[in-house]
Order: structure tokens, then sequence, then C-alpha cells
């Protein structure tokens, strides 16, 4: 039964095409099966168990990177940080095995902290510093890209072990590490914003700030948490990235923090906040990565196809607000 | 001048006007009557070009006509003053009229002294004096309102719909804005006038047009009608008396909160004021005479120069209203769309918003069948008429939107309630309703801080009455001085201490 906080509708028939047409989740869902066909057509390939694992594989670090700002987004923020957040912290952490001899594992819970204190440092400024959220995070995302050139002195950190690379490209059975890592952390989001206090609580900043705070909940706290969760899921997706480029390279992740943006949107939540989905946001980044694959498989410029997934998100965008 | 005849309009498969007429002669101010969700708005806006009806006619001094869109109806001589303000905050009162049709002098630039002079013209028509040089955000809600009807008037408007012009002026500017009434009706501009207050209708009014859920009740001159007839006509029953009966006065109630010394700005008057077990006490005092800032003040919600908060004789200090919500204090603040409710919300969300602490499951998590257990004994308790908890409160009309606030707060065991202006907007039915609730609170041993506009409420409700006047309380008055010729006296002559 779907108590989902944007719908509002209850969840007592089953299929009932009316009922998943107004989903939130309809749209989204729509595009990927279209997309998903149109690339089926285009190459034998696309839908072979391993092409599917492997368009998974490659989106899990933005779809990551999509769950903390999926959060911010809701409360009516943004946060331009993660993708600066997520190199400095792989930097940094391979930098603390390599440099400084620390095992690899305290390194890599050393790095998740860091990506927290930034997260969390964002959320205070914005909370009770009350600037706005795009300035901050523009802010921090400069300092963070810079403290990490600045310690590495601009070169890729390597000579980790070599077991790090189980995060980037291990397998359990026929599942890409990465992407487990990404499941799990998806159904974690969906139970902190659809059954927990907190989660409420986060809509209801996006939906009316004012009206919350008066109503009694506490405004800058939850502000503080959702910044602080996308820290902590831009350095989980810096412990994905080192695995994967068994390095630290502190120039990673350029342009992420858009295609986490995009991901959010295509997945249908509100950029004003108060209205999304998690499962939205997955949806969104799988479809973005189904986009960058197909584009590839079918051998198309890559300059083109910056220019074809932007027109594609306007059009998105553009449907999807005569649909609400 | 203006005929609406047999007007329809369906939503979907729902039919909100079911054939509706309204005519209004030039030179007449009509009375538009209808409790919320009557239909009144959705026939404006019909008659704005902003929706489109199902059926029926608009004809203007006899000529049928169709608009597509507001700048068709504008260009026709409609002119309408919304409920909620179409104008720039930012922008002053020149720049304001002339939006989007700036007048234009050489080489495109825009010619300021033209607009000014146009705009003082407008301004000397109504007989109004508004400052024309600062942002309109500065100016009071009654002089926006002018502002928007010289909008209107610069545009050769010859029917201007008024939305509840009233609702959140003073006494005397709801004068003023009569005067201005007047003297556009003696130009033989058509007005239609939306109010829910019947005694401005009996002042203003030459004719009435009556809906009722979407049907037309009943078109007459106001002379022919008296106020137990218009409610009866509006609701359709008739209500004998809007306010529940008012317990005896007990002395000996203990005293909840008192406030000692609060001053909102620095140098302002200092006050103070003691809630007691049981009372409703009504904050009256004209728009912008410190009520609403005073209840924020003192649940740390607006920065006050000094606020000092007793409860129960212990010293207190709210940072937050998170914290008075912890001590058992609950704020239904003063504008529901924008303060009180998250409107993308269910009704079971709205209600649950500050309570998770009441359902929870596993410490962590929300126990959603309690949730919704607790949420439809809350609607049933202050009888939220709705399809069901999962509604969207945005589809509700103003009246079960203000139950649904009511409902979040008496599903916490909460020992005050501050309402701010509990019954604005709302029709007469759920007006009653609101109040047999307050009653039932207070009887069952809490208290309740009322801010009102509203005289007759104040009057009707209140078991005693802080008087404001500039940021302070000028005087408290309780048992048979609680009348309006008390009130009004102190609100608008009442001396305040001013303290450095």
């Amino acid at each position: 039964m779907s108590h989902d906080a944007n719908t509002g509708a209850a969840g007592k028939s089953g299929l009932n095409l009316g009922r998943i047409l107004h989903s939130p989740l309809a749209l989204p869902l729509i595009g990927l099966i279209v997309v998903s066909i149109l690339m089926g057509f285009a190459s034998d390939n696309f839908f072979s168990l391993g092409n599917i694992m492997n368009v998974l594989r490659q989106v899990s670090i933005v779809a990551i990177l999509a769950v903390g700002m999926t959060f911010v987004i809701l409360t009516g923020g943004i946060d331009l940080s993660v993708g600066a957040v997520m190199a400095l912290v792989g930097t940094l952490s391979t930098g603390m095995m390599v440099n400084m001899g620390l095992p690899a594992p305290l390194a890599l819970v050393a790095g998740i902290f860091i990506g927290l204190g930034i997260g969390l440092a964002n959320g205070a400024l914005v909370a009770w510093g009350k600037m706005p959220a795009i300035i901050v995070t523009l802010a921090t995302m400069g300092m963070a890209r810079g403290l990490g050139l600045i310690y590495s002195g601009g070169y890729p950190i390597s000579g980790i072990p070599s077991w790090l690379s189980w995060f980037g490209v291990g397998r359990i059975g026929f599942l890409p590490v990465p992407v487990i890592i990404m499941f799990v952390i998806y159904a974690v989001a969906w139970v902190l914003l659809q059954r927990t206090a907190f989660g409420r609580h986060v809509y209801a900043l996006g939906g009316n700030e004012t009206a919350a705070r008066l109503s009694g909940v506490k405004t800058q706290r939850v502000k503080l948490a959702v910044y602080g969760i996308s820290g902590l899921t831009a350095a989980l997706a810096a412990v994905i990235l080192t695995g994967r480029l068994m390095s630290g390279q502190p120039n990673a992740g350029g342009g992420f923090e858009l295609d986490a943006i995009a991901a959010v949107v295509l997945g249908g939540t509100a950029i004003a906040g108060g209205r999304g989905l998690i499962l939205g946001t997955l949806i969104g980044a799988v479809l973005l990565g189904i986009l960058n694959n197909g584009l590839n498989l079918m051998g198309i410029n890559p300059y083109l196809q910056d220019v074809i997934k932007g027109a594609i998100i306007l059009l998105a965008i553009y449907i999807g607000r005569e649909w609400r | 001048m203006l005929e609406l005849t047999a007007i329809r309009k369906s939503f979907g498969k729902i039919e909100v006007l079911h054939g509706v007429d309204l005519e209004v002669r030039a030179g007449e101010v009509h009375a538009l009557l209808g409790e919320n969700g009557a239909g009144k708005s959705t026939l404006m806006k019909i008659l704005c070009g902003i929706i489109q009806p199902s059926a029926g006619t608009i004809r203007i001094e006899g000529q049928e006509r169709h608009f597509a869109d507001y700048d068709e109806a504008i260009a026709a001589g409609v002119g309408i003053v919304f409920q909620e303000f179409s104008l720039i905050p930012h922008l002053n009162a020149v720049e304001n009229m002339f939006l989007a049709r700036e007048l234009r002098g050489r080489f495109g630039v825009l010619d300021r002294r033209a607009m000014r002079q146009r705009a003082t013209e407008i301004m000397r028509q109504l007989a109004v004096d508004v400052d024309m040089d600062v942002p309109v955000n500065r100016l009071s809600v009654a002089e926006q309102q002018f502002v928007e009807i010289a909008k209107a008037l610069s545009l050769n408007a010859r029917i201007l719909v008024l939305d509840e012009p009233t609702a959140t002026l003073t006494p005397s500017e709801v004068e003023h804005l009569f005067k201005v009434m007047r003297e556009l009706r003696k130009q033989g501009v058509a007005i239609v006038f939306i109010s829910h207050h019947l005694e401005e209708i009996f002042e203003i009014c030459d004719r009435i047009t009556v809906l009722r859920d979407g049907e037309f009740v009943a078109s007459c001159a106001v002379s022919d009608v008296d106020n137990d007839r218009l409610v009866e006509m509006m609701v359709g029953r008739r209500i004998e008396n809007n306010f529940p009966p008012k317990p005896a006065a007990d002395p000996a109630a203990p005293a909840i909160i008192e406030v000692e010394k609060v001053q909102l700005k620095k140098g302002g008057p200092v006050s103070g004021f003691t809630l007691r077990k049981g009372e409703i006490l009504g904050f009256a005092g004209l728009v912008g005479s410190g009520r609403t800032e005073t209840v924020l003040a003192m649940l740390g919600a607006w920065p006050a120069a000094r606020c000092l908060v007793k409860m129960d004789g212990v010293e207190k200090r709210f940072s937050d209203p998170a914290e008075g919500l912890m001590h058992g204090i609950g704020l239904l603040p003063e504008s529901r769309k924008e303060q009180g409710l998250i409107t993308s919300f269910s009704i079971l969300q709205n209600i649950s918003l500050n309570n998770y602490g009441k359902y929870r499951q596993g410490h962590w998590f929300i126990d959603l069948k309690k949730e919704l257990a607790a949420t439809k004994a809350a609607m049933d308790q202050v009888r939220v008429k709705a399809q069901g908890p999962h509604a969207r409160v945005d589809t509700l009309s103003g009246g079960n939107q203000q139950k649904v606030v009511i409902a979040r707060w008496l599903n916490h065991d909460m020992r005050v309630l501050i309402f701010d202006e509990p019954t604005r907007g709302i029709d007469v039915g759920a007006k009653s309703e609101i109040y047999a609730l307050m009653r039932e609170f207070t009887a069952a041993g809490g208290s309740i801080i009322m801010v009102s506009s509203e005289l007759p409420e104040v009057i009707g409700m209140s078991d005693r009455v802080c008087v404001f006047r500039s940021g302070g309380i000028v005087a408290t008055v309780q048992g048979a001085s609680i009348n309006s010729e008390e009130i009004m006296t102190h609100a608008t002559t009442g001396r305040v201490e001013n303290v450095a």
C-alpha cells in the first residue's frame, strides 16, 4: 500500500490505470521504457544481461550522488558541491593510505566522515547562516576542488591495495558490487523518506517551510541533516570511484553534480521541493545512463551526445510540467 | 451593464456552477454572496476570462462577449482586485499601475512623468493619497488595495470586481474603501463586491445576488432583506446563534502563561498579559497594532526586543515554535495557506506533521496504521468534510482547511492554543463549528489566545480581552466591558507607554 508523501493517494485498489498514470513515477517510467525500446532497436546487444549490468554499474556513482541530491532538492535546496566533495574524499582517503600509511579500511571510513563533515558544514551555513544553498554549495564546491588539487599537487595518487578494486569492479554472483551498494543506499533512503518523521519533515520543508516551522518542525536541523546526507552519499560514491579508478583523482567527478541534479529532476522531483520520490531518482539516473550507453553503442559523436541529452532533459521537464 | 446568464462550469465530471445568473447595473454596488465553495470565485474567474464557462452567455452593455483570456476581459472594461494582490512588492505604485504597458517617450525610454501624472489623476479621482515613491510593500494593505483599484481604473474598467477587499482591512480603512467605492459608483462604475461581513453589505451595497452550492438562489435589492434573511439564503438554514455560551468567569483559575514584559521594538511600548486556565483571551486591536507579533514573540518566532515569559510560574525562553510545542503551546497562524498548511500534503500528513512522537514503531519509524487511525479520529472530532484522510488539503474549502489545522493541534495534548484570525475567509456554518471546538477545548481545561480583527467574534468568544494599539496592550477588559464601544475606544485612542 502506498503512502508516498507526495501523492497522498490512498492505496486500496490494485491495478488501476488512472492511478498509475497519475503517479509521479509514471512519466519517468514511460520515458525509461520508451528509451529502452528505442535503444533495443538501435543495438542488438542492448537487452543482454551483460549490457544491463554494465549500464547499472556505470550509473551507480551518479545515482548515489543523486540520493543525497534528492533529499536536498526535496527541501527546496540544491547541492552543487557533490562532485567536488566526491573527488576530494577520494583523493584524501587514497592519500591517507599511500602517504600516511593508514590501513585502507580506516582511510575509507575517515574519508566518509570528511564527506559527511563537509555536508554538515554546508547544512549549517544554509540553516543558521541563512545563505542561499546555491551560493553556499558553489563556494564549497570550489573549495573542495581546490583543496584536493593542493593536497595532491594535481596528480593522481596511486598505489592503493588491490582489493579496493572490489568496490569498483567486483561482483557478487552476476551483480556488480557498486550496483549492490547503490540498491542498498536507495533502500535506506526510501525508508528514511517514507517511513520516518524526518522524511515527512523533508517534504514539509519543501512544501511550505514557514508552515512547517510555525507548527513546530525543527527546520534548521532538517536542513543540516539533508546536506549532511548529501555529503555522506558523495563520500560513499567516492569509495566506488576509488575502486574503479584504483587511484585518487583530484579532477574526477567534474560536472557530476549536474548529472545528479538531472537524474533527480528527470525522476519527477519538483526542483522547488516538496514533491518527488526516491524511486523516481533511481529511474532518472538509469534513464541518463541508458542514454549514455545507447548513444555510445550507436557510435554517436560524444560532443553531440551532450546536446542530445540536454534536449531530452528539456523535453522531459516540459512534458512533466503539463502532466501534473 | 453586465449580464451573466445561465452560466455553467464543470471541472471534469463535476459541475460546480449549475446555471447562475448575475446582472449588475452601471453605478451600483452589487454584492455577490455565498458561503465558501458557493461558486463566487469561479463565477468571477469566468467573468475575467481566466477560465471558460461550459455553457451560458456573458453580455456587456447588451453585447455578447467571449473572453479567451484575462487580457480580453480587461480590454472589454472588466477589472478585478483579487483577494491575493497581484502587485510586485518592490516596485512603487506608479510602476505597478503601468506594469507591462509602460508609457514610452522618445527612443522607447520610459516616460516617467506621463505615467506619474496619469497615476496622480487616477488617485485624485479616487480621492486617496498614496505615497507613490515607496515600494508598495511599504504601503498598508488598504493602500495597496487602492493601488490595485487605481490600476484597474487606469485600464478604463467600467466593471470592477472586488474579491473580499475588506478581509484584511481595519475599520477605518474599510470606511475609506467605502468612500472610494461610493465615488466610483457616482462615476457610473458597476462594482461587484464580495464579502463575508454582512454588515458591510447593508452599508455599501445596492443590490445582492446570492449563490449556494453553485446554484443561483436569489437576486434582489438590499432593502428587501435583513441580516437573518441573508444568512438564511446563504446557508439554506437558519443559524440562531453563532457563539456558544460563555461559561461563568472563574477568578480562582490559575495562570498558565504570564508574559510580564514584552517589547516588540527597541524603544517601543512594554506591556504584559496573563493567560488563565480554561479561558479564551481575546487580542483585539487594529491591523498592525502588534497582536500577531506579540504571540509570535512569545513563541520565539518573531525577534522582539525583549519578551519575558513565565509558564506555571517558571521562567521560560522559547527560541523556536518547536520549543513551544514541547511545552504544550500550539499556534494556528494567521494565514492558512502560507503559514498553516503544507498545501501539497494530504490531510493525514498535515495533521501528523508535528506529531510523529505519537505513533512510533521501533523508535525510528512511523506506525502507519496508528497514524491513520489517529488521523481519522481527529478528523471526526473536528468534522472535516473531505473524501478521506488522503485527500490533498488544497482541494478543501477554507473552513475545512482551518479544521485540519485545528485537528493537528487537538491531536496533541496541548495546554494552550493560539488562534490567529481563526475564522478569516470562512463561511458562516464552519465558523460556528470552529467556535464550538474552541469552547470544547477550554471546557476541557485548555486555554486559548485568540487574535481577531472581527469585533463580533472578539466580543462573542472572549472571556477577557487585551486591546492593542501601536505595538502594546493599552487595556484589558472583561465581563460587561467587553463591548464594541469600549474595545474600539481603547483600540483607537488608548495610550501606550513608551520606554527607551
